[in-house]
């Protein structure tokens, strides 16, 4: 490799460094200052002496963009911050100082209508924004160098350097491992900067600032991956698979207590619903690639038998079962109808299985709103559904009132989401001993390749059946919490496609988009997923077209979904014979008379 | 050591070993189209046994049908002694198992993840015992790890158990496809051309994984067109043309047979030396696609 460096702004080094440096600093610094005249805008921008709002996203943007310029001075106790290479680190960086808050010198002008509306600061912070990014640029590359001089062409020198930064992982080497403690320190540390952009993220009260959010964290994220911090931390992870999973499971229950307000432990009850229930289907979707769209109505069947045997007044069943029997009737009700439905369907193969499975998820909402009395038995009050779902009473805790440990109060919504958290923890075990197991490399072959698979004596059905009917119990057990946290249950929510989760559309995009195969992957999907409707509500009949489009774009950019699969970063054992295709179907043999 | 020990039409009268596959009448039809018509072959204890044939002859439909991936239309194959079931699966379970002409490996799974899943017949841990995790589970799982490991190792591949399918090198590919079939502990191995694409070392190496299988007991049944491949290992080689089974015998017997000359070698052979000019042809125009490796 050739060690001639050129950057895309010809300027020298020391000038680039110091133009990263200081601009992150005054972009921080311009947070100070207001940005508009009105505080009509959400946020008050209007307040000298301390930022508000998206100012402080900005704030953070400048620091961070600061912060991560000094591995570029090679200062002491800070090369962790980009084991990879820091100038990626600080250019990803400064472009996300940049977008976030040219993102709200936007939004001002256009929803105060013009930039007249803008003060004095807000130019400064749109000037300021723009110094590290210059100096970012400014900064020696050397691959686009390279691929500048070999080709001389401009555009494919840009192509080149963008995909050498959407790419999916820097050439690294992996790093020693720490001391054990120390590693453990890092991942508490990690788990709770994580609960905290969380709780960040959720509690933004007004679109823009979650957009901002959105900015940032994706922004921050890239530039910590491209920057190798992020490989460094699977990599440590892996190290200690229990010590991750328990800090992150402690920082998720510690998220209601961080909540005065239980409107959004409500947000967060939700959340984990639609997540456990992403990561079930991952295991029809993820392992057995088996593209199920009716999956929504396993959740259905779930929370229909535990409302039905919730001792509720419109329950036309006069029982009332306790919780842990409420919740094995739905798993076994959500079971039952997963191998009625894969019984006949499971023998079909890619897209008419996926046709097939939509039909079957359209049935169930369609018989449920029927079966009210007049057009068929009465069971499920049809439209109306199965209301007053009186509070679940375990042990005598009582999940309907507020309940006080020392300082802080818990709610009904923070009472149910601890209650989820257990049962979403209790299928990423059953996701994960299933995995990495003799069933769950079954369910891999099976998606790879099932005529190989069959040829190595897999019962191709009987596997398949499983994957659904595990998947669907999964979900009937996250239906069963669903129906007390809801108090009633009616059919709309179980459909295909909606503007808001939980519906199939949104499972599988919560499954592909975070990360087929993996855990943290459609928990991180379902996050998102279910955030950006619930927080963009200004878009409104707009909703469904942004997202599609951001969906697009994302797959584009990352088709493997946010969280590349344990198979994926394999790659890097790639040999310099990369990837060659295996293919050599039928030799032509020209051998004369043949 | 190889050729030339039963000089024999009818080799299931005099070959040694018992009969361990018995295809009698097997005829597979696409509609019109007759791909195998008729063909009867056995396969003994121990043996090695060659089916060759020009392209479109029926060798891989045959290979389906002797292991249920086609329902053959007419014909019964028997695998010791016992009617074989058209499922893939069954017959795995029941002992034979193969390789595919153009590789299907599970290509996003890791090379030690390939030959795991070969071991799927003959494990028995269910979802249950996965999700519990008992001493039992762990006991099968480590068991079946280390009879994986030396399956790789066998096969020259334990270097790479943890690299990904799709990542190796094509000659490798071919090998972890062999290592993948044997870990369901098979009596009779298929390998449907094993050397498709391999340079001429690469074959060298692979005929001696051939005899080192056949020397575990494991009797074969190979497709091919490298002819002294097939010379070299077969102790008995059939020849298919348009479906049917025209000759068996040892390496004279096919060699000098009138139609399998005009129908497939396209040339008269002399002797046994110039079986490597046998070679050349079919070895040359194999494949394009693998200039990888070494
Ligand atoms: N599933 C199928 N449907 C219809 N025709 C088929 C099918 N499979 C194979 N055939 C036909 O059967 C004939 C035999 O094919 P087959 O693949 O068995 O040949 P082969 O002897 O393996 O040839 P090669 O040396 O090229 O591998 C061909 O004419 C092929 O087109
Ligand atoms: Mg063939």
């Amino acid at each position: 490799m050739s060690t001639t460096t050129r950057s895309a702004i010809p300027m020298p080094p020391a000038a680039a460094k110091a133009l990263v440096a200081a601009g992150g600093l005054a972009t921080a610094a311009s947070t100070f200052v207001h940005w508009t005249w009105t505080s009509e805008f959400p946020g008050d921008l209007t307040v000298d002496g301390y930022p508000g709002g998206l100012q402080i996203l900005t704030l953070v943007a400048g620091l961070l963009t600061a912060l991560f310029a000094l591995p570029l001075y090679h200062v002491k106790g800070t090369r962790w911050l980009s084991p990879a290479g820091p100038e990626a680190a600080a250019l990803v960086l400064a472009a996300g100082a940049f977008a976030t808050t040219w993102f709200t010198l936007i939004a001002i002008s256009y929803e105060l209508g013009g930039v007249a509306n803008l003060e004095p600061g807000g130019y400064l912070a749109g000037l300021a924004s723009l110094l590290p990014l210059l100096g970012a640029l400014g900064l020696p590359r050397e691959a686009t160098a390279e691929r500048w001089q070999s080709t001389g062409n401009p555009a494919a020198a840009l192509r080149f350097a963008v995909s050498k930064l959407v790419g999916t992982r820097p050439d690294q080497r992996p790093a020693a491992p720490l001391n054990r403690w120390v590693e453990v320190l890092i991942i508490i540390a990690a788990a709770a900067i994580g609960l905290t952009v969380f709780t960040y993220g959720i509690t933004t009260e007004y679109g823009e600032l979650f957009i901002g959010f959105l900015i940032l964290a994706a922004f921050g994220a890239w530039a910590l991956m491209r920057g190798g911090l992020i490989a460094q931390l699977t990599a440590i992870n892996a190290r200690h698979r229990g010590t991750t999973t328990a800090a992150a499971f402690a920082a998720a229950a510690a998220f209601p207590f961080t909540q005065s307000d239980d409107h959004f432990a409500s947000v967060g009850v939700n959340i984990l619903i639609f997540a456990t229930v992403a990561l079930g289907l991952n295991v029809v979707v993820g392992l057995a690639g088996l593209l199920d769209l009716g999956y929504v109505a396993f959740l259905g069947v779930g929370a229909y038998a535990a409302a039905l045997v919730s001792g509720s007044s419109s329950s036309p069943v006069g029982v009332h079962f306790p919780f842990w029997a409420a919740a094995l009737t739905g798993m076994a009700a959500a079971l039952v109808f997963g191998v009625v439905i894969g019984a006949p369907t499971l023998r079909l193969r890619g897209d008419y299985l996926a046709i097939v499975t939509l039909g079957f998820g359209e049935i169930f909402r369609i018989a449920v709103n029927s079966l009210d009395g007049i057009s068929g038995p009465k069971v499920t009050n049809g439209p109306n559904g199965i209301r007053n779902i009186p509070d679940l009473d375990i042990l005598g805790f009582n999940f309907g009132a507020e309940h006080s440990f020392g300082s802080f109060t818990l709610g009904r919504f923070a009472n149910y989401f601890l209650l989820m958290l257990l049962v979403t923890a209790f299928v990423v075990v059953i996701f994960s001993r299933a995995n990495d197991s003799r069933i769950g490399r079954a369910w891999v072959a099976i998606r790879e390749d099932e005529t190989a698979a069959q040829a190595m004596g897999i019962n191709g059905f009987k596997l398949k059946l499983l994957a659904f009917a595990l998947g669907a119990a999964l979900a009937g057990l996250a239906g069963t919490v669903m129906a007390h946290v809801s108090y009633s249950v009616v059919p709309d929510p179980y459909q295909f496609a909606g503007p808001v989760p939980p519906n199939s559309a949104f499972l599988v995009a919560a499954v592909v988009l975070g990360g087929m195969g993996t855990i943290s992957g459609p928990l991180l999907g379902a996050t998102l997923l279910y955030l950006i409707p619930e927080k963009l509500v200004f878009l409104k009949n707009y909703q469904l077209l942004v997202f599609g489009i951001a969906l697009v774009l994302l797959m584009r950019v990352r088709p493997e979904g946010l969280i590349a699969n344990r198979r994926a970063q394999l790659e890097f054992h790639e040999d310099a014979a990369d990837a060659e295709p295996p293919v050599t179907d039928e030799p032509v043999l020209t051998k004369a008379g043949a | 050591m190889t050729t030339s020990t039963v000089p024999a039409q009818r080799p299931a009268d005099q070959a040694p070993g018992t009969p361990i596959l018995e295809a009698t009448g097997v005829i597979m039809r696409f509609g019109g189209l007759t791909a195998v018509n008729n063909v009867d072959l056995t396969v003994n204890s121990g043996e090695i046994v060659g089916l060759i044939g020009p392209n479109g002859a029926g060798k891989t439909t045959f290979f389906n049908c002797l292991t249920g991936l086609y329902v053959p239309t007419e014909g019964t194959v028997r695998y010791k002694g016992t009617v074989l079931p058209p499922k893939p699966h069954l017959v795995t379970q029941a002992g034979i198992a193969r390789t595919f002409q153009n590789i299907r490996l599970f290509a996003n799974m890791t090379v030690l993840e390939n030959v795991l899943v070969g071991r799927h017949t003959r494990t028995k841990e269910g979802l249950f015992s996965a999700i519990l995790r008992g001493p039992g589970y762990r006991r099968a799982e480590a068991e079946s790890r280390e009879r994986a490991m030396e399956l790789l190792a066998f096969c020259g591949l334990d270097h790479k158990a943890e690299h990904l399918a799709r990542n190796l090198p094509y000659g490798e590919q071919r090998k972890l496809e062999i290592a993948r079939a044997l870990a369901s502990d098979p009596g009779l191995l298929l390998l449907d051309e094993p050397t498709a694409g391999m340079n001429p070392q690469e074959t060298r190496a692979a005929e001696e994984l051939v005899f080192a299988i056949r020397d575990k007991g494991i009797a074969i049944l190979v497709i091919e067109h490298d002819m002294r491949f097939i010379f070299n290992l077969c102790d008995r080689t059939a020849v298919l043309v348009q479906g049917q089974k025209i000759v068996e015998g040892d390496r004279e017997t096919v060699q000098n047979d009138e139609r399998v000359i005009t129908a497939y070698l396209g040339a008269p052979l002399e002797g046994a030396t110039e079986a490597a000019a046998a070679t050349e042809a079919p070895a040359a125009s194999t494949d394009p696609s693998t200039e990888d490796d070494q």
